[in-house]
């Protein structure tokens, strides 16, 4: 570039911008070309991966059956430290914002926790939402590799948002519970 | 994909650890060649833990300005969840840090530019490695013999192609760490770089806001920046003459 005279560079300088500028224009994105919300990942953009899970109560619980609200899915286990840590946020939570149409989740990792230990926590720490009890599908589905794994889910069934590990802040969990609620029509 | 690295009882999480050892591993070089601009290293350093530190305040000021009624404790003002920091505040905070500190030491502009490219060209190589692990910044679908299996789909690896577009960068813009670059011309081409290579890798993209006509928000943003980046080059070259660098030693 040293060698190029002021008016070579900036005919060149002016061919890369209108080279980008062509680039820009071409490579425009066909309709579907951006996958956001459209195929199934545990991803922000993308459609919650489904599950059906009983409850500790015996009772099913659909995510897709809950479109419409928006949705934070906690996926936790009973001798993971941080998820205790993080439980009465999410139960303080769940009590001021349910009333709005927030959903809590908390999907116990039952393929790697006791039924008693689960009972025994539930009792601890005063849960009053659903916690359905995974045996690995869902874990899979979101592909968990580290507990406590957190996904807000928008009305619209899209992933908002996923905190991998944990405890989570409170701060947090509220500023983005009240985002999702904000969505809804 | 490899979103957390676990070391024995630790569980730590890969993208953040990815940027944290580019800063570290960048301003370490930026100190080693600043001599060379003029700059003192330990007024760079100075300068960047001055940013860094105040950009942090101010991503978290910002998001508790935004978000007042999320905070039901003084435990979450000072919780270490880099959740709770707004990202446009941290950079405006920094910036104005970085400013205040450069003109009370009288740093000069360009030369402490090209004395901080160094730092700015390994941190975009550890946000490519940061985003190959989270998976973030993904490609679209392909049929490409390259593609990678990823969100349910064979997507293009964008993030391998930010990293090595990064690396690239690295390697033409190192034999021009000379003093006798003009000043800001270092800077100015990584900046040209930066902005051409992401608006050609972002055609790739799954995950672009798209605007009327299926045109590409952060594509139009690269353009410009390039743009920008060119016009300064262009100035640059015809404004200073050859082998004006001085050798300023900034103020103690």
């Amino acid at each position: 570039m040293k060698s190029m005279q002021p008016t070579q560079r900036q005919i060149f300088y002016a061919m890369l911008v209108l080279a980008g500028l062509a680039w820009v224009w071409l490579s425009a994105a066909d309709p579907g070309a951006v996958t956001a919300g459209r195929i199934p990942a545990p991803q922000a953009g993308f459609l919650a991966p489904d599950f059906t899970l009983e409850t500790i109560d015996g009772q099913a619980v659909r995510l897709a059956d809950l479109r419409g609200q928006p949705v934070v899915v906690n996926f936790w286990a009973s001798w993971c430290p941080p998820c205790r840590a993080e439980m009465p946020a999410l139960q303080r939570v769940h009590e001021e914002y349910a009333s709005r149409g927030l959903v809590i989740l908390a999907v116990n990792a039952t393929a790697q926790d006791s039924l008693s230990d689960v009972t025994a926590f539930l009792d601890e720490y005063n849960l009053t939402f659903p916690v359905p009890l995974d045996p690995g599908d869902a874990m899979r589905a979101y592909q968990v590799q580290s507990l406590p794994s957190t996904f807000f889910i928008g009305p619209d069934g899209v992933i908002r948002e996923v905190v991998i590990g944990g405890p989570i802040a409170e701060a947090l969990l509220r500023s983005r519970v009240e985002q999702l609620i904000a969505e809804q029509p | 994909m490899f979103p957390t690295l676990q070391l024995g009882p630790l569980n730590l999480q890969a993208p953040p650890l990815f940027i944290l050892l580019a800063i570290w591993l960048g301003l370490s070089l930026a100190e080693r060649f600043a001599p060379r601009r003029g700059i003192s290293a330990d007024t760079l350093y100075n300068l960047v833990f001055a940013a860094l530190v105040s950009g942090i305040l101010g991503a978290r000021l910002g998001f508790i300005a935004l978000n007042p009624s999320a905070f039901t404790s003084l435990w979450d003002v000072v919780s270490l969840n880099p959740g709770l920091l707004d990202t446009p505040s941290g950079l405006a905070a920094a910036l104005l840090a970085a400013f205040i500190y450069g003109q009370r030491k009288k740093m000069p502009l360009w030369p402490t530019l090209d004395a901080l490219t160094p730092l700015f060209a390994v941190t975009m190589l550890g946000i490519g490695f940061s985003r190959l692990a989270s998976g973030q910044a993904f490609g679209m679908e392909t049929s490409l013999p390259w593609a990678i299996d990823l969100w349910g789909a064979r997507r293009h690896p964008t993030q391998a192609y930010e990293i090595l577009a990064a690396l690239a960068t690295l390697l033409l813009l190192s034999p021009k760490l000379a003093p006798s670059t003009r000043s800001g011309v270092l800077f100015a081409r990584f900046a040209a770089l930066t902005a051409g290579w992401n608006l050609f890798i972002l055609a790739f993209r799954g995950d672009s806001t798209l605007l009327p006509g299926g045109l590409r928000a952060e594509q139009l943003i690269a353009w410009m920046v390039l743009t920008a980046a060119l016009i300064l080059l262009d100035r640059l070259h015809n404004q200073i003459p050859e082998n004006s660098t001085r050798n300023i030693e900034s103020a103690p």
